[in-house]
């Protein structure tokens, strides 16, 4: 009971660090948390149930086209609600913030307005395929999710530390303007974040409705607030923190059901989330002066 | 650092404010004045309606409204009594539904009302109208304690402490179920009601509870709750939700191969369980009042009367709302005048009149009295629990 438990938290883990991946990443680059994220994941996912479910087509078609559509959001979102505020005099730090907010009412409603406010089924045969080792039963749906997680961490790492962009992205991240004048295309290079954060998200939504066949308009907002938790965690723009981070919250939900009172999952853990930022108010792998990132 | 949390403080601010302002919106809106000159011999009277036919809960204003107005239509053709309905928007708030209740009152002098939808409103509605010596009837109101508001008050719509016991007892009868589980969210007034009876039937039936879950809305992983569940190897699972979370509860717990029967409440009770979990929403057990597939002329006529006049199949609120009328209408022709306190007293009078719920009587309370109809999902429909 215990490993099954184990693996339910991991599952749910995974795709908490999935989504805080997204936010993380443009948050290192741009220094804004992007509210409409949570959104963005819920289209992947409404995504998923459009062509698995009304259009009765493949799997791996709903995740090619939830990647497709959530990056072009990502891309809109960018050239709307983002571009148009970036490195002009006199608009405060706060107000792409505003916007992305507004962007993900905009989104919640249009996916209320297409899909209805009811929960929608995913369809998928996939989701039902297990393996039984004694008493313990694994899910293929959980094994793709954690490894697909652990793919698109070491993925995102290696892609940032070895790669030619990756290095111009986390130059960006330092600071925007030294990064331009050393002749790194700053435009390109947030477009290209927002876009990878945003198909993230879509690849999350689809793994949601995947492993747990509940897909709402309103799914945004508490994955987007506990993947906003979760990145304060594991330490603002932090890769590694993203991942341990939504490790940590998932598996801890999980333990309380196991162990305590279903009625206060939330509440311990975000309690645990306290108590580590407590000790480590930078979170458990952010810089100590991040300061110096903007 | 300190900037970035500076700027999640401002974040939190705003989105208690979005909350906050999330609902609003909502017009008054009168209409149905079919001012047809009383018949000879027919008792003509006024009777308000309020209903939430703006917002969120728009359909359950829709459906009840649907339900009162071909009701009347009906009423009319008979000819014994004349009802004119005046149509009220309560937009699902307290504060509205008692502006709109204070109007009909007063200024438009009703002789009965017929809502309001929710049980919240009624809280406000009723003791207000009671005041005033205006009968008034819920149609959907489920909520413990409304007839007990005041003389005044009744409703037509059977309380969930009532359905959740009949659909318990014939599970046992027909599974000889001696552990269960419970399962409900704790987070809702509604949910956490129908676990309080759910609770209580059980112990007072002798069962084992072998453990009580919860969940919240909104949440879409139960799969910790359920694996915590299948464990203890119960032979019936109580699951006091509504149909939303819970239909993907029941999808999740078959796939784990947790395959019992489960108990739900009415909120459990919708097509859309089987719409969302499909086969998985096989062996639901529910209580309910209304079933269109019930072998009845009466239920079948009606269905096929709002079928035609709507388009669409009658739920449960637009058949307690039609039945509710027709409650209503039997007591002003009983009372033979539109006086208020005539028809209050007729209407607590009422006994084992057939509607399409059923045979139906008030209590000295002003509650219904019935047997609900005991359903289950089988092979994707629902069907009679036998």
């Amino acid at each position: 009971m215990i490993l099954e438990q184990l693996i339910n938290g991991l599952t749910l883990g995974s795709i908490y660090a999935i989504v805080a991946l997204g936010y993380t990443l443009v948050f290192g680059v741009l220094g804004i948390i992007n509210m409409a994220h949570g959104e963005i994941f819920m289209f992947g996912a409404f995504m998923g149930v459009v062509i698995t479910h009304t259009l009765q087509l493949p799997l791996a078609l709903a995740f090619v086209v939830a990647i497709a559509v959530t990056a072009l959001l990502g891309l809109f979102l960018e050239l709307l609600a983002l571009r148009p505020l970036r490195g002009k005099k006199g608009v405060s730090h706060l107000a792409p913030l505003i916007s992305t907010i507004g962007v993900s009412i905009f989104l919640e409603n249009l996916a209320h307005h297409f899909f209805g406010a009811g929960n929608r089924p995913f369809n998928t045969s996939f989701s039902e395929i297990s393996v039984q080792i004694g008493s313990v039963t694994i899910y293929a749906v959980q094994l793709v999710i954690f490894a697909i997680a652990v793919l698109l961490m070491v993925g995102l790492s290696f892609w940032l530390s070895k790669t030619k962009a990756g290095k111009a992205l986390r130059a960006c991240a330092e600071n925007l303007e030294a990064a331009s004048l050393l002749g790194v295309n700053t435009k390109k290079m947030i477009m290209m974040t927002v876009v990878i954060a945003s198909a993230m998200g879509g690849i999350a939504g689809i793994l949601v409705g995947m492993a747990f066949n509940s897909v709402t308009p309103q799914m945004g907002l508490t994955m987007g607030l506990k993947g906003l938790a979760i990145i304060i965690l594991g330490g603002m723009g932090s890769v590694r923190g993203a991942m341990a981070g939504g490790l940590i919250l998932g598996l801890s939900e999980t333990m309380i059901v196991v162990f305590g009172e279903s009625g206060y999952r939330d509440a311990i853990a975000f309690i645990a989330i306290i108590v580590i930022l407590l000790v480590r108010p930078q979170g458990l792998f952010g810089q100590a002066a991040p300061e110096a990132r903007r | 650092m300190r900037k970035s949390y500076k700027g999640l403080l401002s974040i939190f601010a705003i989105m208690a404010l979005l909350l906050a302002s999330a609902c609003s919106g909502g017009n008054e809106t009168s209409g149905d004045q079919s001012g047809d000159a009383a018949k000879d011999g027919a008792v003509s009277a006024k009777v308000g309606v309020i209903s939430w036919l703006t917002g969120a809960g728009a359909g359950y204003g829709e459906a009840i409204t649907n339900g009162l107005k071909l009701a009347n239509k009906e009423i009319k053709e008979q000819g014994k009594v004349d009802i004119e309905l005046i149509t009220e928007d309560s937009a699902g708030k307290q504060e509205q539904a008692l502006s709109s209740a204070q109007k009909l009152m007063n200024s438009e002098n009703v002789s009965a009302i017929i809502g309001p939808t929710l049980s919240t409103e009624m809280k406000v509605v009723g003791p207000e109208a009671d005041l005033n010596g205006v009968p008034i009837m819920g149609t959907s109101t489920t909520a413990a304690g409304i007839p007990q508001i005041g003389d005044y008050v009744f409703r037509d719509s059977i309380p969930e402490s009532l359905a959740i016991p009949a659909s318990i007892e014939k599970a046992i009868e027909k599974y000889d179920v001696k552990k269960v589980a419970i399962l409900y969210g704790n987070d809702d007034v509604f949910t956490k009601s129908g676990y309080d009876t759910m609770k209580k039937v059980a112990e007072d039936k002798g069962l084992e509870i072998l453990t009580t879950e919860t969940f919240q809305k909104g949440q879409a992983d139960y799969n910790a709750q359920l694996t915590k569940i299948k464990n203890t190897q119960p032979d019936l699972i109580l699951c006091s939700a509504l149909y939303n979370e819970g239909a993907v509860i029941m999808d999740q717990a078959r796939k784990m191969g947790i395959d019992v029967p489960f108990v739900g409440g009415n909120g459990f009770n919708s097509p859309e369980v089987i719409k969302i979990a499909g086969d998985a929403a096989d062996g639901l057990i529910v209580a309910t009042p209304w079933f269109a597939g019930k072998d009845d002329q009466k239920v079948q006529d009606f269905v096929a009367k709002y079928k035609e006049e709507y388009g669409k199949e009658p739920d449960q609120f637009a058949a307690q709302a039609y039945d509710g009328m027709y409650l209503l209408a039997n007591a002003i022709e009983k009372a033979g005048s539109d006086d208020r306190d005539a028809i209050r007293d007729a209407l607590a009078e009422t006994e084992g009149f057939e509607g399409i719920l059923g045979e139906m009587s008030f209590d000295e309370e002003g509650d219904i009295v019935m047997e609900p109809t005991v359903l289950t999902i089988k092979e994707g429909k629902f069907q009679l629990f036998e």
